[in-house]
């Protein structure tokens, strides 16, 4: 099997969770990454101060698209003041392979989406 | 149809020491020649061979050592203007394509277009060829427009006959050969035409000079930008041409020593051309590299690399067709179009299949390719594209075609 391409990584690019739009939200960001020009948005419903509900939408590499649908299972239910202070470690961590330098912007797209949604930081995690 | 494979048209492959490398076990096909090329022996042996006998600063030096590097430079510059058609004084080293171009949107552009003008481009434009003419519109309170690019990927000069007679176009930018479609634009009769009502043409030969004949006295652009590294060349130097009169009128892009006759602290006078437009010390060891770049390309012949260029892309043309779910983009037609070829896989996305390739030591591109107008154009977020150069042969499409292949496995497709 593939190291990168693993079976549950490409279930999850085929098949992502958690896409689409949702109607109406709370929070919303959109941000694509410039050098390859992957697109990712965000659509947050909030409840007492938690991610009730949320739909990613874009388009771009199997990495940037499955982090973004096995991010968004972790996503649901956690306080949003919690949000900003999720690592890129914790992302890489939660896809379980190994991601190269080049390829490390388009695993943390769905992070910064997420990130600037929260806050409007549009900066990269670290 | 399948074209006969016949023994590569040119075969000079030993010249160019990186393509000895492998990886993993497997030899290197580089095919991503249209971001840069690799440089053969004698360029490298050209630079190695300045900085080891013969540097020295150029122009005013009055020892040996000097006199020899300004011969060398100089000497180079004179050999690159005669490959292409143009004369020693108006081939202007700058540091690449995008500097040659904002050379002209600056120092013609800032003095000749104004409120109510307009810049005429084209959608299959790379950045370089766009955002200069954006920064100069934006100043100046002109109009930028686009001519748009057909399905098979080729302009219309009806659709630029009827914007050149709306009587507003100061100059018109256009691509000699598209870095993703690999359209070849009929240059010559654009200029022809831009030149009929009075606008000025400016021509992009990033993707032209590096592998078919190109002849600027036939030409007819008033301004002709390219790059010396996708030309077998070294990085940092590029190469305005430009009609006289246009560079005696234009004011100086870039301050500094060796674009002056003289400075005073009231004022400066300009040096002659072409040193006006070479501010600070010249790419010394790039011009003499690019000049053994253009030897090296004049022995071969360009009539041959072109219709090596041709075979190797037709055969690609042909191949990558036979992979399931794949959309190649740009003319159909071999005759249309340089040595470039992108496209899209169902299911895949061409980062994905440019990671996948490089497992197989296959070096493709993948993105927008500086070209994001022109991905939107074509309803594509990005393509992923292979180029070859004169190193390329054949059995390097085998190879691109079956790591594509090998892809769609990885994915189950």
């Amino acid at each position: 099997m593939d190291a990168l391409y693993r079976d549950y990584i490409l279930d999850h690019y085929k098949n992502p969770r958690n896409f689409g739009t949702l109607e109406p939200h709370d929070l919303d960001w959109h941000d694509h990454n410039p050098l390859c020009g992957d697109e990712l948005g965000v659509h947050v419903h909030v409840e007492d101060g938690r991610v009730a509900d949320l739909r990613f939408h874009g388009q771009g590499c199997a990495i940037s698209q499955a982090a973004a649908s096995i991010v968004s299972e972790e996503l649901i239910g956690k306080r949003v003041d919690e949000l900003p202070e999720l690592s890129a470690d914790w992302l890489i961590d939660l896809l379980g392979i190994d991601i190269s330098p080049t390829r490390r912007k388009c695993a943390l797209l769905s992070l910064k989406v997420m990130r600037g949604a929260s806050t409007g930081d549009a900066s990269w995690p670290e | 149809m399948t074209t006969a494979a016949t023994e590569p048209l040119v075969d000079v492959r030993a010249d160019f020491p990186i393509l000895g490398r492998e990886l993993e076990g497997r030899r290197l096909v580089y095919l991503d020649s249209a971001a840069t090329s690799q440089k053969p022996e004698q360029v490298i042996q050209a630079i190695d061979s300045h900085y080891r006998r013969t540097n020295a600063n150029v122009h005013r030096g009055v020892y040996a050592l000097a006199r020899e590097a300004t011969e060398l430079f100089e000497g180079a510059r004179e050999r690159i203007a005669r490959f292409v058609g143009d004369s020693y004084e108006t081939t202007i080293f700058t540091k690449n394509a995008t500097e040659a171009i904002n050379l002209v949107a600056y120092s013609w552009g800032r003095g000749n277009v104004g409120a109510g003008d307009e810049v005429l481009i084209t959608q299959m434009e790379h950045h370089s060829n766009i955002v200069p003419w954006q920064l100069l519109c934006e100043q100046t309170g002109a109009t930028l427009r686009y001519l748009s690019v057909s399905e098979t990927g080729e302009l219309s000069l009806d659709e630029l006959d009827a914007v050149l007679g709306e009587g507003r176009v100061k100059l018109v930018g256009v691509a000699h050969v598209s870095n993703v479609l690999g359209t070849i634009n009929p240059v010559a009769e654009i200029a022809a035409r831009a030149r009929a009502v009075g606008a000025l043409t400016l021509v992009d030969g990033s993707q032209a000079v590096p592998q078919m004949p190109v002849d600027l006295s036939e030409l007819g652009a008033d301004f002709y930008a390219w790059t010396g590294h996708k030309a077998l060349g070294p990085t940092g130097v590029g190469v305005l041409h430009a009609r006289r009169e246009l560079l005696e009128e234009m004011p100086p892009f870039l301050g500094g020593g060796d674009m002056i006759s003289s400075v005073s602290f009231e004022g400066s006078s300009w040096n002659e051309l072409p040193f006006k437009f070479e501010a600070g010390t010249s790419p010394v060891a790039e011009g003499i590299g690019l000049g053994a770049a253009i030897d090296y390309l004049d022995a071969i012949g360009m009539e041959r690399i072109r219709a090596h260029e041709r075979d190797v892309t037709a055969y690609a043309l042909e191949r990558v067709a036979e992979v399931e779910g794949l959309r190649a983009f740009g003319p159909p037609d071999p005759e249309r179009r340089g040595g470039v070829v992108s496209f899209a896989i169902d299911g895949i996305h061409p980062h994905d299949l440019a990671e996948l390739c490089d497992r197989q030591a296959v070096c493709i591109r993948a993105g927008h390719h500086c070209a994001q107008p022109l991905m939107r154009r074509m309803d594509v977020p990005a393509t992923a594209r292979a180029s070859f150069h004169v190193y390329n042969a054949r059995e390097d499409v085998d190879r691109l075609v079956d790591a594509l292949r090998g892809a769609r496995e990885v994915f189950a497709l």
